[in-house]
């Protein structure tokens, strides 16, 4: 018998965003497929990977991560440019954990000043993340977006309580939103929808489904990201189509069997292992359920997405 | 799969005798149609539609079981692409590859490593479930050894790897009456292969080098009277083994396609020299359609997140995975220890726990029994009441565990705390905070006393 590969073609496409302005332009998104379904249509940018750069580390982090990240750890320029130098990632997703108001309380210009200085040191563009909490994240991203106006950086999250202010800073000062839903579609469509009506183009968004570990609803995040990608693709449905973003790292190094000691669980082997393929399993699955962009911590995790990106587009 | 109630009630018998237990022979024909009743309680249906039906509702991907006895494993019998369009149903198998010409205390280490990696998580066992023996030494006394030691090692099923028949037949005869999945049948050895196949009455996988060539050999092979059939289609590179295995999913389940109504197999120890990456690999195919996936090792720091990814993609998006209700101890709580309580959503207790983990503050974690709810679905829908929680604190004996009675409840019920406090006498009920993140730094705050 005579076989030929079993071919679906989409009737929409993923918008294709860019992050970054001149040089620093990089796009995301675009595709009329599934991921790396490369036999039935196409994928004109691949994933990329962000470099999560943390202005103050005040967790304690396991050696896996110390080891890694060491002489830089304190110090975010130095840290983004060995990301984008040393580590080759295609952006800089800078989290504003010092502007935390249950921690250090970091000032919101204190935090932009921050922003500006990464933002200057490196030539990929830059995500720059909040802590979570609605009311601080509104005024430290407003203060972020009129400082650096022009720059078309990712912000976020903006959540359906926080949006109003945060998209407006961005349709105001010309940067781009992550809008983040608690891992439900019809809550993603209807804060897409919330952006837009604000004035917000919708080719400035990207989708933030909230990410679960491995172990730690990693399979509510996939599938919400299987069902955003064929609603896009396959439904054609407008508010759906914007790539979609796992914020990887973050998650999962808070897992105990990530960050773990040997002498706290012998029975899972090695701790860096372990905690790097606990992140790059996250990644990987993440990635083959639709995620456009990747946030992710440890360069060893960056290097094994990127292979696994190389060897699926070969 | 796919005839309808009217379809099957066609081929009945129409007599409405009521000897099936149903009143009429349609109703009987719309339970067999969902799935609600077994053929066989129609006594008149003929053989012949027997087999027509049993054909017309086979599953469209073949369930293959391999070993015996508990711990024999099943794949296969997947009806989706999507994990979100009603469930994944058996789990990807990992299998630890060993060969002939290894040393004897090296296939001890790699089999020991498997037998050790087992954990338990949500209630499930997650482990290693078989172990491949290739023959690479071309010599059958090797091969029977290694199979003899391998089985003297461990009850996990058995995977025989070798494209010569006659080899093969050596290790069976060294496997004996375990149900071993033979590798390969090949265009060049379908012959022999599958006639050793059939004549034990053990699994088989197909291998060809193109999908093309697949569906000839293992439509050959049904043709000779094999039915347990797993799929190979051998490309050995990330890119090819991932095309192939969606077209074969889909294949299978869209076009119907016989010939790949059958799991399949993957070998990410030949696809890269790079540890790690393996794993990635391994990763990739657990959640794009691989059954059985071969890895060099069974190193616990990565096994076991592949296990668990294995275990979030394979689980029912409808059904909640649910934890036992009880008292967790996180650390080495003692009486003055504080006492939390919770949902028993996985997810909640995972994510609960892992904070207070976290926290280095020893503590007693209560899990009620909400139907494996989250806290405010849990909470609306009656279940994670005060009765029920004050009812699971009394006769659950943490009253003698502890000689504090202080309980901290989510923040996101508070508005439980009164009426909890009535229903337990002499206990103080305290707020917790409504996000777990925020537990550390609430219990380092927080005292018993």
């Amino acid at each position: 018998m005579s076989f030929s590969l079993p071919t679906e073609s989409a009737k929409g496409r993923v918008r294709e965003i860019e992050l970054g302005i001149g040089d620093k332009k990089v796009k995301v998104g675009g595709e009329n497929v599934l991921p790396f379904h490369l036999w039935e249509g196409e994928m004109p940018n691949r994933p990329i990977i962000a470099a999560e750069v943390y202005d103050e580390v005040i967790d304690e982090w396991p050696a896996a991560l110390t080891q890694a990240l060491e002489g830089v750890i304190n110090d975010p320029v130095a840290w983004a440019k060995k990301a984008q130098d040393e580590w080759g990632v295609d952006a800089i997703a800078l989290m504003l954990r010092s502007t935390d108001p249950k921690a250090t309380d970091a000032s919101a210009d204190s935090a932009a000043e921050t922003v500006a200085k990464v933002e200057a040191a490196v030539s990929i563009p830059v995500i720059v993340y909040g802590t979570e909490d609605l009311e601080k994240d509104a005024e430290v991203l407003k203060t972020v977006a009129t400082k650096a106006e022009g720059k078309n950086l990712l912000m976020g999250p903006a959540k359906e309580d926080n949006h109003k202010t945060i998209g407006a800073a961005a349709i105001g000062y010309k940067q781009s939103v992550a809008a983040m839903t608690p891992i439900d579609v019809n809550l993603a469509k209807q804060l897409n929808i919330l952006l837009t009506n604000l004035g917000m183009e919708a080719d400035k968004l990207i989708i933030d489904p909230t990410t679960g570990a491995l172990g730690y609803g990693l399979e509510y995040t996939y599938s919400v990201m299987e069902r955003l990608k064929i609603a896009g693709l396959f439904q054609d449905d407008s508010m759906t189509q914007m790539p979609l973003m796992g914020n990887v790292g973050f998650q999962a190094w808070k897992t105990k069997e990530a960050k773990s000691s040997a002498e706290d669980y012998p029975e899972w082997g090695d701790p860096v292992k372990r905690g790097i393929i606990w992140e790059t399993l996250t990644g990987v699955a993440l990635m083959m359920a639709g995620a456009d962009i990747l946030i992710l911590r440890h360069p060893e995790s960056m290097r094994l997405v990127k292979k696994l990106i190389e060897a699926l587009s070969a | 799969m796919g005839l309808s109630g009217l379809d099957i009630f066609k081929k009945l018998p129409k007599t409405n005798c009521g000897e099936c237990k149903f009143p009429t022979c349609l109703a009987f024909a719309m339970k067999l149609a969902a799935g609600q009743a077994m053929l066989e309680d129609c006594p008149y249906v003929s053989d012949e539609v027997k087999a027509e039906l049993a054909e017309a509702s086979a599953p469209p991907i073949r369930g293959i079981s391999v070993g015996t006895g508990d711990e024999a494993f099943k794949t296969g019998e997947e009806l989706v692409l999507f994990r979100h369009e009603k469930t994944f149903f058996n789990p990807t198998v990992f299998a630890v590859l060993v060969s002939d010409d290894m040393a004897d205390d090296k296939i001890e280490e790699l089999v020991k490593q498997a037998n050790e990696c087992e954990h338990e998580r949500v209630g499930v066992i997650l482990k290693v479930k078989a172990i491949a023996v290739k023959a690479v030494a071309g010599d059958a006394g090797k091969f029977k050894a290694a199979v003899e030691k391998v089985k003297s090692l461990t009850p996990k099923p058995l995977i025989l790897m070798t494209e010569d028949a006659a080899l093969m037949a050596a290790g069976l005869e060294a496997a004996g009456d375990v149900n071993p999945l033979l590798y390969a049948a090949t265009e060049a050895n379908a012959d022999a292969m599958g006639a050793l196949a059939k004549e034990k009455g053990v699994p088989l996988v197909v291998k060809a080098s193109d999908l093309e060539k697949l569906a000839e050999l293992s439509d050959k092979l049904t043709g000779m009277g094999l039915k347990d059939l797993v799929l190979d289609p051998s490309p050995r590179t990330p890119k090819e083994t991932f095309v192939d295995l969606v077209a074969l999913r889909r294949a299978a389940l869209k076009d119907k396609v016989k010939a790949f109504g059958y799991p399949t197999i993957t070998f990410p120890c030949e696809e890269t020299d790079d540890e790690m990456f393996e794993t990635v690999l391994a990763g990739l195919y657990t959640a794009k359609y691989g059954g059985i996936v071969v890895l060099s090792h069974a190193a616990q720091d990565r096994m076991y997140p592949l296990l668990v990814e294995a275990l979030n993609i394979y689980t029912d998006p409808q059904r909640p995975m649910q934890v036992d209700s009880k008292w967790y101890e996180i650390g080495d709580p003692g009486e003055d220890s504080p006492v939390l309580v919770t949902t028993n959503f996985s997810l909640t207790y995972f994510i609960v726990s892992g904070e207070v983990e976290g926290s280095k503050i020893p503590s007693w974690l209560g899990i009620v029994d909400c139907d494996g709810q989250s806290v405010l679905t849990a909470w609306a829908a009656g279940k994670f009441v005060p009765e029920v929680i004050a009812k699971f604190v009394k006769t659950s004996g943490i009253e003698d565990k502890v000689k504090h009675r202080k309980i901290i409840i989510p923040g996101y019920v508070a508005q439980i705390s009164g009426e909890l406090e009535e229903e337990l006498p002499g206990w103080e009920v305290v707020i917790g905070t409504r996000e777990a993140a925020d537990l550390p730094a609430f219990l380092r705050q927080f005292s018993t006393g």
